[in-house]
């Protein structure tokens, strides 16, 4: 270990290195352009990975929708193409007809003209529960969501998209308490919230009211839009979806195999066909990374083997003058430990600028690509080790060259 | 202090092998000043790698300094050739990037001398030669005279017991070559035995002792008349 803290060790791996300048930057380079891809591409991958959790993150993603459509079999008597609507006694037999529910919301949807004193707009309108946050989290810049009591007295209560806000209120003007006109009612406007970057569907500029205002307002007495219907994490997303459509075939009187009497979006499903992307993405990313790394590796170890061969004569003449075999081996292997290290920390230092400069144009602005491309610090330790233990192993091949020579044939180079 | 007892040692050359020494036996007291005489090929050089531990014999007896030499490990080896062997060769063999001083406390270094020490001797060996003010300079700086006047600061740095030079004046003009033999008589007269390998004559001549080779068995062994004037 003493060797490590010696001036004299240090002094010749300085003279060393000063002697073959072009093979140390080559090597440097060499190995620091690895762990510089390894750095960016986990980066990069993290930060996709980032950008889609936080264009989902407002959605609990093991969810389905299901509305009603027509029938396209005839069942019971029934013609095919009979309409079909969605009940409220559909939500309690769902609810306890199916296993492994965490939330049954239903919604109606709709449009609405919005009217706020000179200026107005057609918007979304959709009659909702105070449980729709928990499944489709709204991230309120003022005022509340629905509550249980808006909904027991009917309350003519709007929360509104901060779309609605911009093209309703002047600049700077507080929408709280404020009143709205939609399709000639007023309602006062008790909260607003940001829309994330995937909506539910509907067109641009949402306004939620409660849903039994809706039903009230809009002659839907017990009916349902649609239900969004979220599993719990440990349940198969795809099993729920067919077993709610089956015990709603069954409700509604529909032949049991009529797949388009009832629609659906099964949001899981395609959530889940994203994060395997992602995992082979990240799959990808991380072979590319090691394997360039490995190249790097192998790369300082045979220009250490082209280096040994010139230096061949040098290492004789240190052994005539009592290097023991050791001594020459341990040099070897702590320049190139030197080597790998410094350029695995330059790589490191590059790949975080470089990630710095990708946050700072793609993970920036309005619609942004990539949303905070980061390396885990456990992650680059462990790269670095890896290295260094690498840059080790590899040095041993030319430092066992350097030794395996006898003396005498070293000597004889010329 | 150097005992050979029937010393064989052959190389091998494809499937057949090169018997280059066959059975030498030869015996060298302490502060003796030996030349080795031989054309290329007799078979001198392979003899002084043996003796310098450089290379291992295949058969018979080898002492140095009343210890038998077998079974050595380089590591045993790279020990003894620091302790007692200092080597001088032909191309001098001074590392190009470091400087005179540098390439003098090298041994030193493999010795484990510390630092302020290695300093301070080698410097006093690059006075002994006459080259202290060249201590800085890069071997590429200096003639080749001045180059083995290094070289041998750097033999004796270690105070070894045996000198062993291979052809120390093979890439040396003739006045440089008699300075250097001078400077090896300087040696051998302070009591270090200094063992030559040559093929030249007058080299050999100004030694004590003419040990003559020719393929690989040991022809003539004797003392050097002193003429009066020498």
């Amino acid at each position: 270990m003493r060797f490590l803290f010696d001036t004299d060790t240090w002094q010749e791996i300085y003279s060393s290195i000063r002697k073959n300048k072009m093979r140390t930057v080559i090597t440097i380079v060499g190995v620091m352009w690895g762990i510089f891809l390894l750095v960016v591409l986990l980066g990069a991958a993290k930060g996709v990975e980032n950008n889609f959790n936080r264009l989902f993150g407002d959605f609990a993603t093991n969810s389905v929708f299901v509305w009603a459509q027509q029938t396209s079999k005839p069942f019971k008597g029934f013609q095919e193409g009979k309409s079909l609507v969605l009940k409220m006694n559909d939500l309690e037999k769902i609810r306890t007809e199916i296993d492994g529910l965490a939330f049954v919301v239903p919604r109606h949807q709709g449009q609405a003209q919005v009217i706020n004193n000179f200026k107005y707009g057609n918007f979304g309108i959709f009659g909702d529960y105070p449980e729709l946050d928990k499944v489709q989290k709204k991230n309120l810049v003022y005022g509340r969501w629905i509550n249980d009591n808006d909904i027991k007295e009917r309350k003519k209560v709007c929360i509104i998209e901060d779309e609605i806000y911009k093209q309703l209120f002047d600049k700077g003007e507080y929408p709280i308490e404020q009143y709205i006109k939609i399709n000639g009612i007023n309602y006062q406007v008790v909260g607003m919230y940001k829309q994330g970057q995937v909506g539910s569907g509907g067109p641009q500029g949402n306004i939620h009211i409660p849903f039994t205002t809706f039903q009230q307002v809009y002659n839907r007495a017990g009916t349902v839009g649609w239900f969004m219907i979220t599993g719990k994490p440990e349940y198969d997303i795809l099993q729920i979806e067919a077993d709610v459509k089956l015990l709603l075939r069954n409700l509604h009187k529909v032949h049991p195999e009529d797949e388009r009497a009832f629609g659906s979006f099964n949001l899981g499903e395609a959530f889940g066909k994203f994060m395997g992307f992602l995992l082979g993405m990240q799959f990808l990313t991380w072979f590319v990374g090691i394997a360039t790394l490995i190249a790097g590796v192998f790369a300082i170890g045979n220009i250490l083997l082209i280096t040994v061969k010139e230096r061949t004569k040098e290492i004789g003449i240190r052994r005539a003058l009592g290097a023991k075999p050791w001594e020459i081996k341990r040099q070897i292997i702590l320049e190139s430990v030197f080597l790998t290290s410094i350029a695995g920390a330059l790589g490191i230092i590059f790949g975080g600028l470089v990630l710095m400069i990708i946050d700072a144009t793609a993970g920036s602005g309005e619609n942004p690509t990539l949303t905070n491309p980061t390396v885990d610090i456990p992650v680059v330790l462990i790269a670095a080790v890896t290295l260094v233990v690498l840059g080790t192993l590899i040095g041993l091949i030319p430092a066992q060259t350097a030794v395996s020579i006898r003396p005498i044939e070293a000597l004889r180079e010329e | 202090m150097i005992e050979i007892k029937n010393l064989h040692k052959s190389y091998p050359m494809g499937k057949e092998s090169l018997h280059v020494l066959k059975g030498l036996d030869l015996f060298i007291k302490e502060g003796e000043f030996v030349s080795i005489m031989g054309s290329s090929g007799s078979g001198k050089s392979t003899l002084l790698n043996i003796v310098g531990l450089l290379d291992i014999h295949d058969e018979g007896e080898y002492y140095l300094n009343d210890e038998l030499i077998q079974n050595l490990n380089e590591k045993k080896a790279a020990v003894l050739r620091n302790k007692f062997l200092g080597f001088v060769f032909q191309s001098f063999n001074l590392i190009t990037y470091k400087t005179a001083l540098e390439n003098v406390a090298m041994p030193l270094y493999y010795k484990g001398v510390s630092r302020k020490e290695r300093q301070v001797t080698a410097l006093e060996y690059l006075e002994k030669v006459g080259l202290k003010e060249w201590a800085n300079h890069l071997p590429s700086e200096l003639s080749g005279g001045q180059k083995q006047r290094v070289a041998i600061a750097r033999a004796l740095v270690t105070k070894p017991k045996v000198i062993l030079a291979d052809e120390p004046t093979g890439a040396l003009d003739s006045t440089t070559s008699h300075s250097v033999m001078e400077m090896l008589k300087e040696i051998n007269a302070e009591g270090m035995t200094v063992f030559v390998i040559t093929h030249e004559e007058d080299i050999a001549e100004q030694t004590d002792r003419i040990v003559r080779l020719k393929d690989g068995v040991i022809i003539s062994d004797e003392k050097v008349k002193k003429t009066v004037n020498a």
